[in-house]
């Protein structure tokens, strides 16, 4: 029973990060089409922001929001300086469909390069403001800890947030509105342009909050988030790749998923199992095991 | 000059003509009715007039202020609204999102909210299907919240594409007769590009008929429908 119990926390906690970086990519592919690999890369650097914030303050709390507004003016800068000159430029020919997403390949390895410049290849470290250890409730000891609390908790903060931003604001119908038709929402009036380069602000922060809560439980270097991208990957596929609701489940469910292979079955299937997730999806239900058309209203 | 201009106006796809040196005028608070076969260059018209196309050659001004060169976005804060062909709505949003979205940008809050309030008392079935999906509503629904969504917005040259399309006799003629009401009663500026050529003339101040991108005839809606050379040419009644 205890077991279980820690299962699940860890399940969520884990992927509560995944799912962050999930809405992060389907923020991004819903409002401009585009896979985003460099998330990844934009992700490291605010993380080491908000490493630089916590050595000079020793302010965990401060390095959140600092990191998460740097995350937010990279994801902006990001569409709007390639992403938006590359749609007009790069329009024709066999380079068309493809081109945003070797920019993006291109932009992670700049962005993992420049890190390494700026802050050096070794591995730094991010502690968290509280207690990475395993909580004690009598004499057992559970291997979750106050951290996965922060995690869990935060986490769910952004996603309402969110959650209120996209249903019930002006800002997040011209969200909405510009990702589903952009075409008809530019003829009613909404600087679509515009609204996309917020899309892809809101989902730089994403991904930089969930670089900052995923670092404290590993260390961090101009790589380190390479494989959360590939989970956030994963999560987003899981919900169908369109969904903010599929991405914050799918998250959820590849946490608890690899929770469980690592408790009941071994750690070292912990690598594999995604991955044969991906591929189990995207050849029985491509859609998505959330998605499907409904999941685009939220 | 007041009203819309337009003049040598070519429009190209790719390789293609799609309109060939069209000039027409229509004056403030008149209703044009262009009307052509599928082909003719109507709704390519539109999307210039717009700002979705580009023409190659040619100007096109609204109150003496050139409509080319400036983002849609930009064109519908000037009150320069089109619906696009067929049912411009967002089927993924409810009526009250689709109507909230002619308003968004706009600063005067308390009008955005008697515009609103106006469409619903003109399409009482909107009102009543305010939380639905868009995508739950019939194609004549579908077409009074696209007018709807451009009434919002308070415009003053609107630009209809095919408000036909698709729909049943009984519908179109409902849908017509409120865009002549809405006209008069607003002061509307109104082109209606249309294949329903009776429809669309019985309304019209005057009509500009194309063919293959190239104007064919101009002039009051009355005579145009009376002149039996075109009728049978190019009216298909």
């Amino acid at each position: 029973m205890d077991q279980l119990i820690s299962a699940i926390l860890i399940g969520l906690s884990q992927g509560a990060i995944y799912s962050l970086m999930a809405l992060a990519l389907v923020l991004v592919f819903r409002s401009t089409r585009v896979i985003n690999f460099a998330q990844a890369g934009q992700a490291v650097v605010s993380t080491y922001i908000g490493w630089e914030v916590v050595t000079r303050t020793g302010n965990y709390w401060l390095a959140l929001p600092i990191a998460a507004i740097a995350g937010a003016i990279v994801g902006a800068a990001v569409e709007s300086f390639l992403m938006r000159p590359l749609s007009k430029r790069a329009s024709k020919g066999a380079i068309a469909p493809v081109a945003s997403v070797i920019l993006t390949l291109g932009l992670l390895g700049v962005l993992h390069s420049g890190a390494a410049i700026i802050w050096k290849g070794d591995q730094k470290l991010l502690e968290s403001p509280v207690s990475a250890m395993g909580i004690t409730v009598g004499e057992t000891v559970y291997p979750f800890s106050q951290t996965d609390f922060l995690i869990i908790g935060t986490a769910l903060l952004v996603m309402l947030t969110f959650s209120f931003i996209f249903q019930k604001t002006n800002l997040g119908l011209a969200l909405r509105a510009s990702a589903f038709q952009p075409e008809i929402a530019r003829l009613s009036g909404v600087r679509v342009d515009r609204i996309r380069a917020i899309g892809w602000a809101f989902a730089g922060a994403a991904g930089a909050i969930a670089g900052v809560l995923v670092t404290p439980g590993s260390a961090l270097s101009p790589n380190s988030l390479d494989l959360l991208l590939v989970f956030g990957f994963v999560a987003a596929v899981i919900g169908g790749l369109e969904s903010l609701i599929g991405a914050a489940l799918g998250g959820i469910l590849l946490g608890l998923t690899l929770s469980f292979v690592g408790l009941y079955i071994g750690t070292s299937l912990t690598f594999v199992v995604p991955f044969v997730i991906l591929i189990l999806v995207l050849l029985i239900k491509p859609s998505g095991l959330i998605g499907g058309r409904k999941s685009r209203n939220a | 000059m007041n009203g819309l201009v337009v003049s040598g106006f070519s429009v190209d796809h790719g390789a293609i003509r799609a309109i060939d040196s069209l000039s027409f005028t229509v004056t403030a608070g008149q209703l044009a009715a262009v009307i052509g076969a599928n082909g003719s260059g109507k709704t390519t018209l539109l999307r210039s007039l717009s700002g979705l196309k580009a023409p190659t050659t040619g100007q096109a001004t609204w109150q003496g202020i050139s409509l080319l060169g400036k983002k849609p976005e930009e064109l519908a804060r000037q009150g320069v609204l089109h619906v696009s062909d067929g049912k411009s709505v967002i089927p993924e949003l409810t009526v009250k999102e689709n109507l909230a979205l002619g308003g968004i940008w706009r600063r005067d809050k308390k009008d955005v909210a008697a515009a609103t309030a106006e469409v619903i008392d003109l399409f009482p079935r909107l009102g009543e299907r305010m939380s639905q999906s868009a995508d739950t509503l019939s194609g004549g629904e579908r077409q009074m919240l696209a007018i709807g969504r451009a009434l919002v917005s308070r415009p003053k040259l609107l630009l209809l594409d095919e408000p036909s399309l698709g729909l049943a006799p009984l519908v179109i003629e409902q849908i017509f007769q409120t865009i002549n009401d809405l006209r008069h009663k607003l002061g509307l500026t109104v082109v209606i590009v249309e294949q329903n050529a009776m429809s669309a003339l019985r309304i019209a101040d005057i009509g500009v008929i194309m063919n293959l991108g190239k104007l064919v005839a101009e002039g009051r809606a009355k005579d145009l429908m009376n002149d039996p050379a075109l009728r049978a040419a190019y009216l298909g009644y």
